[in-house]
């Protein structure tokens, strides 16, 4: 198997610092630590880093200079958060598309349909598999495994929502309205309320006698 | 103490060891990769599994603490079927590479294997490959081969204070390496390769050259810097191979620095191996005796004067101290980089708290030096004190990374006194002051200014001697015990090259620019490589490099230690001694001895401090009495060592330094990530 962090083909940034917006967020979570236990924050930075650099350049990564920048922060050797950032998936370490498709395959979506969603996010993102990016740099698919939403399988979760009870249709529909740059409401796409069952309410309805 | 019970064998330990030290305490081999005395307890490769009454499973002896009246069972059938279950787990993605691995023979997954393994493997899947890594010059990486057991990364954070390798990525994926392809910039690089069980991490000069079993070795002392690290040479048909570590809690522990254990390269390169002799201004091939007769004829009548370099052995400058002196001449000097030693006491020139004493100190102070590339076994030892917690380091000098927190006291000498309020409160106060601090001008008041500072902090009491200079060779320290300094109306070197002398003897000598040296004296150069001041030379004697003499060394702290010829000199070179044996005989003034041992009995007669082989300082200070002053200089501190890879004709001639010094002078791209 070969490691997934091998290519070389995508191109670091010259530099990377924290903007105003994530400096006020890192100093907040810094704070919950006791002095001395800055490196805690690892996550939470590098988390920060990420999303900044979706902000501020549509595609939600950490290059290793942002690695770097959290490693000076909070005080620790630039390796340590290395480690981290390539042990959590949740980390990009290299460029993504505008939209991160997190296709849940585990087997309760995978039972209630995840192939269909997976085939619908290659056909209208135009994307060849897990891992692609799409060429017009808007969706970049990965698989990923239970997103904990079981109750609303199958889950496809982008950038940071959750859309449930997906199907083939609804997919590309909610692909195509992300194309037209809206954001549809993250949640259950067939009106389910919460993880309530389908189609409403069946106890406690005043019904029973 | 715990009581703890090893296979029926009764056993006592402190509480909070570990099972698996008392079962070495009981004298049982317990396997292990991951687990390592002197880095910290990962607990991860799981091959120290043993059984413990009560307990429902094995566990892993190396993490587990012992309790009172625990009774523990290391060859049970649980175990050893528990060990041969993680044997073949690691044996799963371990390629089966061992006749072309240069660990094979000294690998402790194939030692281990024979006693755990299966004859055959039940994996049919693919093994997983991982992609090599490039960490500097000195280490090459085979990462198939890596079985994840961080020793390496645990060196690298905790001992070396380097914390350059980490694990990334993970499960399957998991590699050991660096992630951003670099160098490592450690100079304790080369003790990963020790570290490391398996061959993932091997020597990168020392790749297919041969097997272990094929080596001669000679247990040897480093003089490469003033640590005086003991070490072994490993030999085959007459040529150096390798240098490895060995271990002696007093001084190295188990590590060596990368200069000590990668330079015995430029032992074979640019060497004199013939008298050379120079006739009509050019240098020319000659015999012994046409070489003798030539330093006759040049020297006779003429005033004589000697120069030390900083590796010779105290054998030779006994010899060549005694020949001169026989010829009426106390022009010694052994201080080529002119530093202003007091050597009318021993305590004001060694290393008095000793290394191991580093553990004992609770606030150093280092005056003009860079312990890190000066002998880095000893910052190390500082570090490790550090990690304990309760040491607080301050500089005076340069800015430089110690690899542990150091607070900046000041630049130049006119902040050491200020250093008293720094160390007051300490128990134990340590006053690290650097060789290259006293090759300055105001040097000797730069020596009684720390002493004085010591004695003020109260570093010189009966039980502690807080005052220490680190040297930077290994032989300067026993050319001050000898006294190869200018004797009664003797003149010092700069007097020396000031055309003081008619005629001057440089033992080794090329630690200063020969072009120092007025045309007219006649020089005979002693030594083993050629370089400018052999070139200068009218007469050239090949002589022996460390490896290729017995020869006494001492160390900083003032450690007489014993190195023993590994290989015989190449050519015509002989040892030292013995040539200057056989110049003395020539000049006239021959010298009453004819073996080493006589030599020595000789030298121990006069000087005793060479009979107390392998034995530390001396504890304590009962005389405060400062060293003679002088006015201090302004200028601020330099460190007398910039480039750690090249510093003397050995480490020059090492193609492996060479390397090392382009690699790691030049500043690196660093490229991307992988």
């Amino acid at each position: 198997m070969s490691a997934p962090h091998d290519h070389h083909e995508h191109v670091e940034p010259a530099s990377f610092a924290f903007d105003a917006d994530s400096e006020a967020q890192i100093a907040k979570i810094v704070a919950r630590y006791p002095e001395g236990r800055q490196a805690s924050a690892v996550i939470p930075a590098l988390y920060i880093a990420q999303k900044q650099m979706g902000r501020l350049t549509g595609s939600a990564w950490v290059p290793r200079i942002a690695m770097d920048a959290v490693a000076a922060r909070l005080g620790m050797a630039p390796i340590r958060v290395y480690e981290v950032a390539t042990f959590y998936f949740m980390f990009n370490t290299k460029p993504i598309g505008k939209f991160h498709l997190q296709v849940c395959g585990t087997t309760p979506c995978w039972l209630r349909g995840s192939d269909d969603v997976l085939r619908a996010c290659k056909d209208a993102g135009h994307l060849k598999g897990y891992g692609d990016t799409s060429p017009d740099g808007l969706f970049t698919m990965t698989e990923v495994e239970c997103l904990g939403g079981c109750v609303n399988a199958p889950i496809l979760q982008v950038d940071d929502d959750y859309y449930e009870d997906m199907d083939y249709e609804s997919t590309v529909k909610l692909l195509e309205a992300l194309k037209r740059g809206e954001r549809p409401k993250p949640g259950s796409v067939i009106g389910r309320q919460t993880s309530a069952p389908e189609g409403g309410p069946m106890v406690l309805t005043g019904s029973e006698e | 103490m715990a009581k703890v019970t090893i296979d029926g064998i009764e056993v006592e330990v402190p509480n909070g060891a570990s099972v698996l030290q008392a079962c070495e305490a009981a004298g049982k081999e317990i396997p292990r990769f991951c687990y390592h005395e002197r880095l910290s307890v990962a607990g991860n490769c799981r091959m120290c599994l043993v059984e413990v009454e009560k307990a429902p499973k094995p566990i892993a002896s190396c993490a587990y603490p012992v309790a009172d009246g625990m009774k523990v069972f290391t060859d049970t059938p649980v175990v050893r079927n528990a060990r041969r279950g993680v044997m073949e787990f690691l044996l799963i993605n371990h390629p089966l590479d061992c006749p072309i691995c240069d660990q094979g023979g000294e690998c402790d997954l194939q030692d281990q294997a024979v006693s755990y393994g299966k004859d055959g493997s039940r994996y049919r899947e693919e093994k997983r490959s991982v992609k090599d890594k490039y960490v500097g010059p000195l280490i090459k990486t085979i990462m198939n081969r890596c079985i994840h057991c961080t020793r390496c990364i645990r060196f690298s954070a905790e001992v070396a204070g380097t914390p350059e390798m980490g694990a990334t990525n993970r499960g399957e994926s998991m590699e050991v390496g660096t992630y951003i392809e670099k160098a490592l910039t450690s100079e304790l690089s080369g003790n990963l390769i020790d570290l490391c069980p398996v061959g993932a991490l091997t020597s990168r000069p020392y790749a297919f050259v041969s097997r272990p079993w094929e080596l001669r070795k000679t247990d040897s002392v480093d003089v490469l810097d003033a640590t005086g690290a003991a070490i072994r040479v490993d030999v085959r048909g007459g040529e150096v191979l390798r240098i490895l570590p060995r271990n002696n809690d007093d001084v190295n522990e188990e590590w060596l620095g990368d200069r000590s254990r990668f330079a015995f390269d430029g032992l074979k390169r640019k060497r004199l191996d013939r008298p050379w002799v120079r006739r009509d201004g050019k240098l020319a091939p000659a015999s012994w005796a046409e070489a003798f007769g030539a330093i006759v004829q040049g020297v006779r009548g003429k005033t004589i004067g000697a120069i030390a370099g900083d590796t010779v052995e105290v054998e030779s400058l006994f010899a060549l101290k005694a020949m001169l002196a026989a010829m009426g001449s106390t022009n010694l000097d052994c201080r080529q980089d002119g530093a202003k030693i007091d050597t009318s006491r021993p305590d004001y020139y060694l290393f008095n708290s000793g290394i191991a004493g580093i553990d004992k100190a609770d606030a150093i102070v280092v005056i003009g030096s860079n312990p890190r590339v000066e002998a880095p076994v000893i910052n190390a030892r500082i570090r490790k004190r550090w990690a304990l917690g309760g040491l607080r380091v301050g500089m005076i000098g340069p800015e430089v990374d110690l690899t542990y927190p150091t607070t900046r006291l000041g630049a130049g000498p006119g902040e050491i006194a200020r250093a008293a309020e720094f160390l007051s409160g300490a128990k134990n106060p340590m006053i690290l002051l650097g060789r290259g601090a006293l090759a300055r001008v105001d040097g000797a008041a730069v020596l009684a200014a720390a002493w004085d500072l010591a004695k003020a902090s109260g570093a010189l009491r009966e039980d502690w001697h807080g005052f220490n200079v680190l040297h930077q060779f290994g032989g300067q320290v026993g050319a001050l015990d000898l006294g190869f300094v200018p004797g009664q109306g003797g003149l010092d070197m700069a007097a020396m090259l000031a055309g003081g002398v008619e005629a001057l003897w440089l033992l080794g000598a090329d630690g200063f620019d020969a072009a120092r040296i007025p045309a007219d004296t006649f020089v005979v150069y002693q030594g083993h490589h050629g370089e400018a001041a052999a070139a200068r030379a009218d007469v050239i004697l090949p002589g022996a490099a460390y490896t290729e003499k017995d020869g006494t060394w001492v160390n900083t702290e003032g450690r007489v230690q014993r190195g023993r010829m590994a290989v015989t000199p190449p050519g015509e070179a002989r040892e030292d001694w013995r040539v200057i044996r056989a110049a003395s005989q020539f000049l006239g003034v021959t010298l009453p001895f004819d073996t080493l041992d006589a030599l020595r009995a000789e030298m121990t007669a006069a000087h005793p401090v060479f009979g107390r082989i392998d034995q530390g300082p001396l504890p304590g200070c009962t005389d405060d009495a400062s060293p003679a002053g002088g006015v201090l200089g302004g200028a601020s501190f330099e460190l007398p060592i910039q480039n750690y890879w090249q510093v003397d004709p050995i480490t020059r001639a090492s193609a492996t330094m060479a390397e090392c010094a382009s690699v790691y002078l030049n500043p690196q791209p660093l490229l991307a990530a992988e």
